[in-house]
């Protein structure tokens, strides 16, 4: 942080230190220009296979698909998450996969209730 | 990470040498975040928990979309809009997507000017920022206003399963709130970086900060789109 409690040790930097960071994130704007661009020609993507009506495993696969890469280079460059530190990065990128474990514990749930209302409720919902 | 490397350690015997290095790193956060402004750390660490907050209520709405018997609305013909007598499918869905990526857009460009020190183009773009986000908000209005109009209720509609509203409601409602703190958050912003607030004390973070609090609006728009739009 901002406040060092004692000097850099010159074993803290096994990784060249961040390129820029006392003036901040400074990179060509030429980068954000093209990420943009990437993000435009992704969501119209991924509205065509709507537009488009495709269905089955072929249209979630692609939701998916379109749905990480967007997400990927939005974290990845806008937030500047890959010219961060390595704590950083993995103090925030890593609890977040802790949500598979909710999803994975609901699906089992919803399932079951999908099948109780079936034999019990009559096809009600 | 750091190594810090402590001749002489290794002989004395305790913990392995990695989770001793593991636990100082951790044991303050001034070793693991060094270099990254403060301000910035605590943001993403906000972020974290928002992003739970967001999964909490799109895990709640798999759940019961996946329990439901009865079919759930379908979200092309629902959300669709009517072009000189033809139904084009999600067209102001995808408008408003469009719309937030191109304020991500001037964001991060606003973040690279201010690291710049020019307070005009900052300004500039950050307004331009606040300006789309204003406008994602009133196509979310209209869009609430159109469904309600159509008898979309949180207990109900006329398509078919009614948790549809509720999941509706909740998920952009609660997205649209971010969006419109974001817009508060960067007029605040922007008029500091106007009146030279960020050339006195040097130190051009805060619009870094506000960025990253306005690229998450975005990127939960990502997630929504995909599985309340799309699915």
């Amino acid at each position: 942080m901002n406040h060092a409690t004692h000097p850099v040790q010159e074993a803290d930097h096994q990784a060249p230190p961040p390129p820029a960071h006392d003036p901040g994130q400074q990179h060509p704007i030429g980068i954000y220009l093209k990420i943009w661009g990437l993000l435009f020609v992704l969501s119209t993507m991924s509205y065509l296979v709507d537009y488009f009506a495709i269905q089955g495993t072929m249209r979630w696969v692609l939701i998916i698909l379109f749905m990480i890469l967007k997400a990927g280079l939005i974290v990845a460059v806008f937030m500047h998450m890959m010219w961060e530190r390595m704590a950083l990065i993995y103090a925030i990128l890593v609890p977040p996969l802790a949500l598979g474990t909710l999803v994975w514990l609901m699906w089992i749930e919803s399932d079951y209730t999908f099948w109780t209302r079936i034999l019990f409720f009559d096809g009600g919902g | 990470m750091s190594t810090v490397i402590r001749p002489g350690e290794e002989a004395a015997g305790g913990p392995p040498e990695a989770l001793r290095d593991f636990a100082d790193d951790w044991a303050s956060d001034q070793e693991v975040f060094k270099g990254v402004h403060w301000g910035k750390a605590m943001m993403w660490i906000f972020l974290l928990s928002d992003t739970f907050i967001f999964s909490s209520f799109l895990i709640s709405y798999m759940t019961m979309r996946s329990s439901v018997t009865v079919p759930w609305p379908n979200a092309s013909v629902v959300f669709g809009l009517d072009v000189g007598g033809v139904s084009v499918p999600l067209l102001l869905i995808a408008i408003m997507t469009f719309v937030l990526i191109s304020s991500s857009g001037t964001m991060a460009m606003a973040v690279n000017y201010g690291y710049r020190r020019n307070r005009k183009v900052t300004t500039a773009l950050m307004l331009a920022t606040a300006a789309l986000g204003a406008t994602f908000v009133s196509m979310q209005a209209f869009e609430w206003t159109k469904l309600i109009h159509e008898g979309v209720r949180p207990w109900g509609n006329p398509w078919g399963a009614e948790q549809f509203g509720a999941s509706f409601f909740m998920i952009t409602g609660f997205h649209g709130l971010h969006v419109s703190a974001g817009v508060i958050m960067l007029l605040i912003v922007a008029s500091k970086v106007w009146r030279g607030h960020y050339d006195r004390s040097g130190d051009y973070s805060a619009v870094e900060i506000a960025g990253l609090y306005w690229h998450f609006v975005d990127l939960v728009w990502v997630f929504i789109f995909a599985f309340f739009y799309l699915w």
